[in-house]
């Protein structure tokens, strides 16, 4: 994985020095070829029809970044979004995200990193439109307007398409300039999902669904044991089965590839394979977590300090807590798939991924080619959550196709693979020290401890025991407190773990704001107050949690049944507050209300900015209410939606979204609205019982939720 | 050999009769839109009208719907289909929109036989369907919606 992504970035590296600026323009306007066809920049194109395209450097997986990505582009371009078609760009240095070094969809970046990019895209063909219409026409350039696809002059007008030609032929502007935000036509203004009718209709094709010429069906049993291998196996009965093409040991499992998916499936059950189940064959939760608590006295890596804690814990009387957050899986809905052809010519890949990068060097090392031999189809994605920048289905399905050269073979998870063969979030304990004093927490100590997920797939980001992945949620602390004394420690467990939604600013969150929970209460403080006074330097931060408790109702002591928990943090660039509001009792607690508002700074697609907001409250809850991933002799003891409980139309209550946009320029989204809900809940469910919850998911810790 | 009806047409389908409806539809028929998500009933994804009832197509062999009328999403008609679909578009309901087949399935079904349900029937018709994007609420909006639209052209 580190290889792949070293080679990766070096490709990046030797692509920007060629275009030394430029894009990716002298390459692709270097040759007499173009001639019909603008392409000014990679991720436009327009054709002489008058199509336009715009080649989406970021994976669609429910996040909206087809329809996002479109606006900022036809905002500058003069083009009704809805005219433009979205393809899904293949792997390519020059898509790599910079927020992140490498092609990847992930960390609520996709809009903030397309905002220069995708706008100057616009812009930049608009005014080679403009020049070459000006050229032309014998016109001055300043009195051409691009609008709605046509260049127009007087009463003379003419669409893109028809001078495209002649566009791509112009000399490419060195700086273009950008509209003010108050000349926006199309950012912040309501637009149907460009790929929201589709997929009301089942119109649309995801991975899964994906179809070609003379493919073939596998089904996979690997180990049970994450990490095992194949020992042996005897596979006489399921090839004598009619429709099996053959069965192939690709290691860590056995594959059964066959005519249709139902005939390799069954097939597989006739394999019988004795397994090496390697070192964590009698692993279980209880080791998992004995192998965090045994390392919590390490003095762990700094992510924040500041002025002297240990003074004033000495001084004061600290409050202490230990959280502890269970492992989760991914369970996207579109269990794990992956087409691959390996032919004379190289490996096609189709599949849906968050990663098309490092899909392409996987396959190159498995396939046993180069990586520009690879090409990667990248397909609508199903659900990622972080699952599809894993790409072990990748691994597997070459693997399996390289036994059948020439042929498309389709391998598809079964459920019980999905849930069984994970990267799980990783479980933490979060060790927590605070003091109060005259209505301020003049001193915290925390310490996370946990197994890193980036040391596995990016180990060059880990240094001097820093994880970036692990320090969400800490690093960004908001809150203004005189001393501090903010840790990780990185604890491997036995498990492989992997990027879950909103990753580790959700851990830090459950325990950070419980705990500052705990503090109000210990020293009688509101827990609204007690924020407000550590924010000072935070107007954004400030004015999200007085919104959200004015338009929630929130009360510290709301009585009759009724009680408020609210939890405040800053996380991919936007501030959010969150309230639950719950009723009932110790004995039952229902869920009647989550508030939350979110300052994002500017809001590109406003309604599904909400929509975020909205769904990242749900995944919230999955977190929160009763979902958990368990291991026990080496395996993984949830197998399907039976017991891994994923909330339900009952479980999610009403949810009100306040959106502000008092920045510049847009935060990120598709992971804010989830780190909160289990804090907000636990402080309500404390607010309502008295009952502190310090563990995840807070059903295991005593409360049922009506 | 199995003859059924499929989205108004008669076919006949040569797999073995234990195959699930589902990879009957998805890979002999090469019909997409119903989607697999757990193989067990529990996600509602695949979901399909079976005679008009919603059923998860993912355990349900093919030999059992000999004869009978199947319709799918692809096949979806109907004054009460459309409603649902306007619904969804005017609600923005998807995002992935890997379950939304199977949510459209549900709620069509859940109109033809209730008109008007409340929240509580809401709930209790569509809590078989899980959509991890956790698109619910505008799921419940949007079936509101389509009752509205039903209610104003009865």
């Amino acid at each position: 994985m580190s290889a792949n992504l070293e080679v990766t970035r070096r490709q990046f590296l030797k692509a920007t020095a060629l275009a030394g600026g430029g894009f990716m323009i002298g390459f692709r306007f270097g040759g007499e070829a173009v001639a019909a066809a603008l392409d000014p920049n990679a991720w436009v194109k327009l054709d002489a029809d008058g199509a336009v395209t715009l080649v989406c450097q970021r994976n669609e997986m429910g996040q909206d970044v087809h329809t996002s990505l479109t606006m900022l582009l036809a905002e500058e371009l003069g083009v009704d979004p809805r005219r433009v078609k979205v393809v899904q760009a293949a792997a390519n240095p020059v898509y790599v995200n910079n927020l992140l070094g490498a092609q990847i969809t992930g960390g609520s970046t996709s809009v903030r990193d397309a905002w220069e990019t995708l706008r100057r895209a616009g812009a930049t063909t608009r005014v080679m439109l403009v020049n070459a219409a000006a050229a032309e026409w014998k016109v001055p350039a300043s009195e051409i307007r691009a609008q709605d696809g046509e260049l127009v002059h007087g009463a003379r007008k003419v669409s893109f398409g028809a001078m495209a030609g002649a566009a791509a032929r112009q000399p490419v502007p060195a700086d273009v300039t950008l509209k003010a935000r108050e000349q926006f036509a199309v950012i912040g203004k309501p637009l149907p999902r460009l790929d929201g009718a589709d997929k009301a209709r089942g119109k649309t094709v995801y991975g899964i669904d994906v179809v070609q010429p003379g493919m073939v069906h596998a089904a996979l049993a690997a180990c049970p044991v994450l990490g095992g291998k194949v020992a042996s196996f005897d596979a006489a009965a399921a090839e004598k089965r009619s429709g099996v093409k053959k069965v192939v040991n690709i290691g860590e499992g056995v594959a059964v590839v066959a005519d249709h998916y139902w005939t390799a499936r069954k097939a597989l059950g006739d394999v019988r394979i004795q397994w090496d189940e390697g070192p964590t064959a009698r692993l279980d939760s209880a080791a998992i977590y004995a192998a965090l608590d045994q390392a919590k006295d390490k003095p762990g890596a700094v992510v924040k300090q500041a002025g002297d804690t240990a003074a004033a814990f000495a001084k004061g009387a600290p409050v202490e807590a230990r959280y502890t957050l269970q492992m989760l899986a991914h369970a996207t809905l579109e269990p794990q798939n992956c087409v691959a052809r390996v032919s004379a010519d190289g490996v096609d890949v189709w599949m849906g991924t968050q990663f098309p990068q490092g899909a392409q060097g996987v396959a190159a090392e498995v396939g046993g080619v180069k990586p520009e031999q690879v090409r990667i189809h990248p397909q609508f994605i199903g659900g990622g959550f972080g699952r599809r920048l894993d790409l072990d289905l990748v691994a597997q399905t070459v693997a399996i196709a390289k036994a059948m050269p020439g042929t498309p073979v389709k391998l598809i998870w079964s459920r019980e693979d999905d849930m069984t063969h994970d990267f799980y979030r990783p479980p933490s304990l979060h060790l927590m020290r605070g003091v109060v004093e005259q209505g301020r927490i003049a001193a915290l100590s925390t310490k996370m401890i946990s197994p890193s997920i980036t040391a596995r797939m990016f180990p060059g980001f880990v240094k001097d025991g820093l994880e970036p992945f692990m320090t969400e949620g800490t690093a960004n602390l908001t809150y203004d407190i005189p001393n501090l004394d903010l840790r990780s420690v990185i604890q491997e467990v036995g498990v492989r773990v992997g990027y879950w939604r909103s990753v580790s600013n959700a851990l830090n969150a459950f325990a950070i704001e419980s705990f500052i929970d705990e503090l109000a209460n210990a020293s009688g403080t509101d827990p609204v107050a007690l924020r407000l006074a550590m924010l000072d330097k935070m107007p954004r931060q400030r004015a999200v949690i007085e919104r959200v408790a004015r338009d929630s109702g929130y009360r510290a002591k709301a009585g009759n049944g009724r009680a408020f928990g609210i939890a405040s943090m800053e996380c991919y660039g936007t501030h959010v507050a969150m309230v639950a509001e719950v009723s009932g009792g110790a004995d039952k607690v229902k869920l009647e209300k989550l508030s939350v508002c979110a300052d994002i700074g500017l809001a590109v697609h406003p309604d599904q900015v909400v929509a975020q907001l909205e769904g990242g409250a749900v995944t919230g809850l999955i977190n929160t209410l009763r979902s958990k991933i368990k291991v026990k002799d080496g395996r993984v003891v949830q197998t399907n939606f039976h017991d891994f409980r994923l909330p339900r139309m009952s479980d999610v209550p009403p949810i009100a979204v306040t959106v502000l946009e008092s920045g510049g320029a847009p935060g990120g989204i598709g992971e804010v609205g989830v780190p909160l809900v289990a804090p907000a809940v636990a402080n309500a469910v404390f607010a309502l019982t008295g009952k502190r919850i310090r563990s995840l998911p807070l059903e295991d810790g005593g409360v049922t939720f009506a | 050999m199995t003859k059924l009806t499929l989205n108004g047409k008669a076919i006949t389908v040569d797999a073995p009769s234990d195959t699930p409806l589902l990879w009957v539809l998805r890979d002999h028929l090469n019909m997409t839109g119903t989607k697999f998500g757990c193989g067990a009933a529990l996600c509602g994804a695949c979901t399909v009208h079976l005679d008009g009832v919603p059923t998860r197509s993912c355990v349900t062999p093919v030999s059992a719907v000999e004869s009978r009328k199947v319709t799918t999403i692809e096949g979806l008609s109907g004054k009460v289909g459309a409603a649902v679909q306007r619904a969804w578009d005017k609600m923005q309901v998807p995002q992935c929109g890997y379950c939304q087949s199977g949510q459209v399935m549900a709620a069509t079904a859940l109109l033809a036989k209730n008109p008007k349900p409340t929240d509580a029937q809401i709930s209790e018709a569509m809590d078989g369907n899980i959509c991890r994007c956790g698109t619910y609420r505008r799921i419940r909006s949007a079936i509101h919606d389509a009752a509205k639209q039903l209610e104003r052209s009865a």
